[in-house]
């Protein structure tokens, strides 16, 4: 069954010391630049888009087209910004990454930056993972030193400064707009949109914001060409990417497989689920996208695939949660991060989250009342489109889901707290084997 | 009047129109209109809090949504849209709440979630009654809330400024207030802060939000979340009765609001005059309206008895003794009129007219600064300002290429002028000044400075060149220096740029068309020429005018000071105010004198006879602004004995036997009107003199900053704890000179002894220049220019 892996990004993780920069040459890092950079601007840009990346960070927005919005008769610089603020619970693909194997992102940015003529790089990384930025910059240092960044990288007379940017610790601030404003040294809050990134984001010039496993993609598309990369993948959704298996699954950690995987197989690579323990609900990427049960175990796990039974792809972190699980409470615990996140520039997320949270906890402590359900379902409708950015739809996602699949468990909630149906220390990771299921 | 076209190159470029359709209705609007003020043009009102349209769109309330099932492009949008940020489109649909069920669940989903944090509070909160939350909760909201949780509270109120009360848990986090404070007035000493339904206005530790402008964040405010100090909790609205007048603060004839419950102003507010203010004020206009209800607020005509004190008596006695006195002093040497700067036009007219008439010198004007040698200002005003109709007016200062400013600073000395300039520097006007140095108020505009040293102006504008969509705004203080007003005159002259002078108080454009001044006449007419003073004397139907020249008020207080002006008429004049309070006090000491005063004052105190005249919110009258504009205003209050100057000075006519003609401000405006201006040669402009710039190690610049002791700023005490703290400016060079840092205390010594002591700050004034406001009740009585010393620490006397 390993055969279904296929480690691009994660190949040389195990290697010795695989953060520096010894050790990612010695696979042959760097290679691609040699071979990027030896191209123009316009065919390296089409090759990302023959080649058919799409945005990693959730969106699946095509890379390459992204790149070729950039006007490149704009007088002005252009610039390539990374999101690196990864921050969503149960998402947690980019940090292992940039820990491992940081110049693989480096190269890819000095290869992004070449497509788009972008003498300015930025990585925003998450500033609580203080690691992942020391390891970062030294990567960056190696890499200036080494003449992969600096002025005329390799002699090809591209310039390319990168420039690694902590961030203050503000979910928002993965939105790609509220990401530039937080970088530009103001309070993060989503902005106006037009003008997009494209023509007016990091200072007013034109922007590609692009994910970290997208970034990081690249050489490997560059080394391996695009036939190679469409070998992978589904029609629409090609290549390999990172899937992080978390929750009551044995062998937790980043799988990298084709887009297109089933859960079924993901778990059947990390040992199933642990002892006694049966898949009671799933999240495909992170807990903003609807969440799943056990009925979607055989869906491919690509954009297509997950739109299709009304979830999305996501950051395919696949959080996976057993029958000792009360939904109620884990749902409850989300709406609390979301509404401790929100920026509170838009009325629906600012007052929604309060107030859904509210709500919730009645629930939870089995106080509810008669028409909670209909009132978490109809603020839902409120919030969802009608915010300014997509925390507040986000925010929503897994009220609806649950309610969707679980709506006995909110019922419940008007007489039983969650505690006693589902006692919390069945499922934490050190409770002891479960002894059969309850019904 | 004369009016000049307000563009000479380009005219109006037509406007591309776009037609999209409502709720079924069609309209056609301007491109980039945005869909909320197209649907307001076919009167569909989308509820919304944060939108305002003198404000960048910010799409934060999500209050206007709206369903767009065509975007133009025959494809729907899949969301309800905030109609305050997207434009218009052609051939786009749109349905408001009024025809989809989407559009309005959208606006009562977020009406219902605007209301959770609120505390709904409206029985005791100030903006209840006018409330956009509390207006839009009833038309587009349900009367039941389901949120029964917990809501989020805070202490209140929390002081923003001592002016300037904030009671965040009422705040809707809608921005205006932030945006107004930093697009509009360009102090961003607001901001929000914290996240998530926590997110607040606040202000950085220990900068408290002062800021020229800051009322008019109460007034924008769509709840009761901005109050101010000063009207919190003394009204309802439903109490008021509003009356749209014209501020009396400075020449920019702000539109204001009065708001007034039986008889007593409660308080003030922005009117909307898109062609002047558009809807913002200055805090001065707002909050310095208390003046007029001070205890010493004269009520009744006062005349000296024979003991030397002044006793009350009726209006007849007191007029009959005024006439008797003037015509005494009249036919012993003369009587001497000054009738200050903040008159009405009607009754600047009625001084004219009484000065001329009843009598029988031009000893007439209105300026209380010192007047330069030669008339130079006199010429310039009787030949570059006087009747010449508005050709630079606030919209045209938008169109126009470069603005240089010069003896002025407009943020301090025209405040509304001031944002309409910064509007229009934010779209890119040029503004070039010719200053000391660069004060807040000019970087705000982003001014080019042409420093110069106080006196030099003259050479500093003869050394600039302007072009036909320029414009020169000249201000007051110019006059100071020698030659500057000619150096002024001759730039203009045959560049197709124009020219607009910029007073400082709200009746000193209107004295000039009035003519009280000692060589013009009303209407632009000069005295010097006969056939101007045969044109006047017919229309006044006396036989002639008289034919000497004039005394201006330095000459006039001097002889009345030696005797050889044996009367002085005098209007609202503050003796420190005169360029030699001493001469001024000798000469109001020794002459017959007549004062028309709204409070007792120095001169009262001197006076034979007083006689108590309305405050602007007791008379109609009309104003001329810089732009040579009317703005005309109606009487506010209506209190018995409350007379204007006009009738006043009508009385003291008509007992002198010379009737006015008129004895209400509309008879005045009337003759005014028909009187019309001089169709004959005007007065030649002054000839560039030699500037006679100061040689003297160390001079002065000075002028009065908008927040100060000034009286007409009285009973306004949290509105004057926000003035800006006075300093002492020099450059680094001068403060090191005179052994000084940073904040240590400067004094500044004038050669007649005055002296000032105020914490040093570096700016960047030319060396041996220093620079302090003058204010009410400190003067150093030194005009811009002389010679001065800097000395450290406080210096006795």
């Amino acid at each position: 069954m390993t055969d279904v892996l296929t480690p691009v990004l994660t190949a040389g993780w195990g290697d010795d010391r695989a953060w520096t920069l010894e050790a990612y040459e010695r696979r042959g890092g760097y290679q691609a630049l040699r071979a990027g950079l030896a191209m123009s601007p316009a065919d390296l840009t089409a090759l990302v888009k023959d080649a058919g990346l799409r945005g990693r960070g959730g969106a699946g927005f095509p890379t390459g087209m992204k790149w070729s919005f950039i006007p490149q008769d704009n007088p002005k610089p252009k610039y390539l910004v990374v999101n690196a603020d990864e921050s969503e619970p149960g998402t947690c693909k980019d940090i292992p990454l940039m820990m491992a194997s940081p110049h693989t992102l480096v190269e890819g940015v000095v290869l992004a930056a070449h497509a788009i003529r972008a003498e300015r790089a930025f990585i925003y990384v998450r500033g609580e993972v203080l690691h992942v930025v020391r390891r970062l910059r030294a990567a960056v240092r190696e890499a200036y030193e080494a003449g992969y960044l600096g002025t005329d990288v390799l002699g090809t007379g591209v310039n390319v400064d990168l420039v690694v940017h902590a961030g203050a610790g503000a979910y928002i601030c993965g939105e790609e707009t509220a990401l530039l404003d937080s970088l530009e040294g103001r309070r993060g809050q989503p902005r106006l949109r037009p003008p997009f990134p494209a023509v007016e984001g990091l200072y007013a010039s034109p922007t590609v914001i692009n994910n970290v496993e997208s970034i990081a993609s690249v050489p490997a598309i560059v080394r391996g060409g695009v036939e190679w990369f469409g070998s992978m993948g589904t029609e629409k959704s090609k290549g390999f990417t990172l899937y992080s298996l978390s929750g009551h699954v044995r062998r937790p950690g980043q799988y990298e497989a084709p887009l297109g995987v089933t859960l079924r197989q993901l778990l059947e690579l990390g040992g199933g689920m642990r002892e006694g323990a049966e898949l009671k609900f799933w999240t495909p990427g992170g807990s903003s996208t609807p969440l799943l049960t056990a009925e979607h175990l055989d869906v491919p796990l690509d954009y297509e695939g997950v739109s299709a039974v009304g979830s999305m792809l996501g950051t395919k972190a696949l959080q996976v949660f057993d029958q000792t699980t009360s939904v109620v409470r884990c749902v409850l615990r989300w709406t609390e991060f979301y509404k401790h996140e929100s920026c509170g520039k838009c009325t629906p997320c600012r007052e929604g989250t309060w107030w859904l949270v509210q709500a919730l906890q009645r629930l939870d402590a089995g106080q509810g009342r008669p028409g909670d359900v209909e009132l978490l379902l109809d603020l839902c409708d409120n919030i969802l489109g009608r915010s300014f950015c997509a925390l507040g739809d986000g925010a929503t996602s897994p009220i609806t889901s649950a309610i969707k699949h679980f709506r006995d468990e909110f019922d419940a909630g008007m007489h039983t707290p969650s505690r006693e149906l589902f006692p919390p220390e069945r499922s934490t990771a050190w409770a002891r084997p479960l002894e059969g299921s309850p019904a | 009047m004369t009016l000049t076209p307000e563009r000479s190159s380009t005219g109006a470029e037509p406007v591309e129109l776009v037609t999209l359709t409502i709720d079924d209705v069609e309209v056609s609007v301007p491109k980039g209109t945005l869909v909320i003020r197209a649907a307001e043009l076919v009167g569909i009102e989308i509820p919304r809090f944060c939108d305002h349209p003198l404000l960048e769109p910010v799409g934060a309330c999500r209050q206007c949504l709206v369903e767009v099932p065509d975007a133009g492009n025959g494809r729907g949008l899949p969301k309800p849209q905030a109609s305050c940020t997207i434009e218009v489109a052609p051939g786009m649909v749109v349905r408001t709440q009024l025809t989809s069920a989407v559009a309005d669940k959208a606006q009562r989903g977020t009406m219902e979630l605007l209301l959770v944090n609120h505390p709904l509070d409206c029985p005791v909160c100030d903006k209840g009654g006018e409330c956009p939350l509390q207006n839009q909760a009833m038309s587009h909201g349900q009367g039941e809330t389901r949120f029964t949780e917990t809501k989020r509270t805070y202490p209140k109120p929390l002081p923003v400024s001592a002016q300037v009360l904030l009671d965040r848990e009422r705040c809707v986090l809608c921005a205006r207030c932030t945006r107004f404070s930093e697009e509009i007035a360009g102090d961003p000493f607001i901001a929000l802060v914290e996240r998530g339904a926590w997110q607040q206005v606040g202000t950085a530790p220990d900068v408290p939000f002062h800021s020229y402008f800051s009322g008019n964040t109460i007034q924008i405010c769509p709840v009761g979340a901005l109050t101010s100090a000063d009207y919190r909790f003394r009204a309802r609205p439903f109490d008021l009765v509003s009356t749209p007048t014209v501020s009396e603060h400075d020449a920019c004839g702000a539109a204001v609001r009065v708001d007034h419950r039986r008889g007593t102003v409660m308080r003030r507010l922005a009117g909307d005059d898109p062609e002047v203010n558009e809807e913002w004020i200055s805090d001065k206009d707002r909050f310095a309206f208390r003046w007029s209800q001070q205890a010493d607020r004269l009520r009744t005509p006062l005349v000296r008895d024979e003991s030397g004190e002044l006793v009350p008596m009726s209006w007849p006695g007191a007029l009959a003794v005024a006439a008797r006195g003037l015509a005494a002093a009249r036919d012993a040497a003369g009587v001497g009129v000054l009738p200050g700067g903040r008159l009405t036009a009607e009754d600047a007219y009625a001084y004219a007219k009484l000065a001329r008439t009843a009598l029988g010198a031009h000893d007439v004007d209105f300026r209380t600064r010192a007047a330069l040698a030669g008339g130079e200002e006199e010429q310039f005003l009787a030949s570059r300002v006087a009747a010449t109709g508005p050709s630079v007016t606030y919209a045209s200062l938008e169109r126009a290429r470069t603005v240089v400013l010069a003896g002025l600073e407009p943020e301090d000395e025209a405040a509304t002028l001031f944002l309409r300039l910064r509007k229009a520097s934010r779209r890119g006007l040029r503004v070039v000044a010719v200053a000391s140095h660069t004060t807040r108020g000019l970087a705000k505009l982003g001014a080019e400075l042409v420093r110069t040293r106080p006196g030099d102006e003259a050479a500093a504008l003869a050394a600039l060149e302007l072009g036909p969509d320029d414009v020169l705004l000249v201000g007051e203080r110019l006059a100071d220096a020698p030659g500057a007003l000619a150096a002024a005159a001759a730039l203009i002259a045959g560049s197709g740029a124009r020219l607009a002078w910029v007073p400082r108080r709200a009746g000193d454009r209107g004295a000039v068309e009035a003519g009280c001044l000692p060589g013009l006449l009303p209407g632009a007419r000069p005295v010097s020429d006969p056939a101007a003073r045969a044109d006047l004397a017919a229309a006044w139907g006396v036989p002639s005018l008289p034919t000497a020249p004039g005394r201006d008020t330095a000459a006039m207080l001097a002889a009345a000071a030696d005797g050889s002006l044996a009367g002085l008429l005098v209007g609202g004049v503050d003796l420190d105010d005169l360029p030699d309070p001493a001469v001024a006090r000798a000469a109001l000491e020794r002459a017959f004198v007549v004062s028309l005063e709204v409070r007792s004052s120095a001169v009262t105190e001197l006076a034979d006879v007083v006689l108590p005249v309305a405050p602007p919110v007791e008379k109609s009258g009309t104003f001329v602004t810089w732009e040579g504009r009317l703005r005309p205003f109606p009487r506010v209050l209506d209190v018995a004995g409350s007379l204007p100057d006009v009738r006043v000075l009508a009385g003291i006519a008509e007992e002198l036997g010379t009737p006015l003609g008129f004895r209400t401000p509309e008879g005045a405006m009337a003759e005014m009107t028909e009187l019309g201006p001089w169709d004959g040669e005007r007065a030649a402009p002054p000839t560039v003199g030699t500037s006679r710039a100061s040689d003297a190690p160390l001079v002065l610049d000075t002028w009065r900053q908008l927040i100060d002791s000034g009286r007409l700023q009285d009973g306004a005490e949290t509105y004057r704890a926000t003035a800006r703290p006075p300093a002492v400016r020099a450059s680094l060079a001068t403060l090191a000179a005179a052994g000084l840092t940073a904040g240590a205390p400067a004094t500044v010594v004038t050669a007649a002894g005055e002296r000032v002591t105020y914490p040093a700050e570096a700016a960047d004034l030319p060396d041996g220049v220093v620079w302090v406001p003058a204010t009410a009740d400190v003067h150093l009585h030194a005009v811009r220019g002389e010679a001065v010393e800097l000395v450290r620490g406080e210096v006795a006397r």
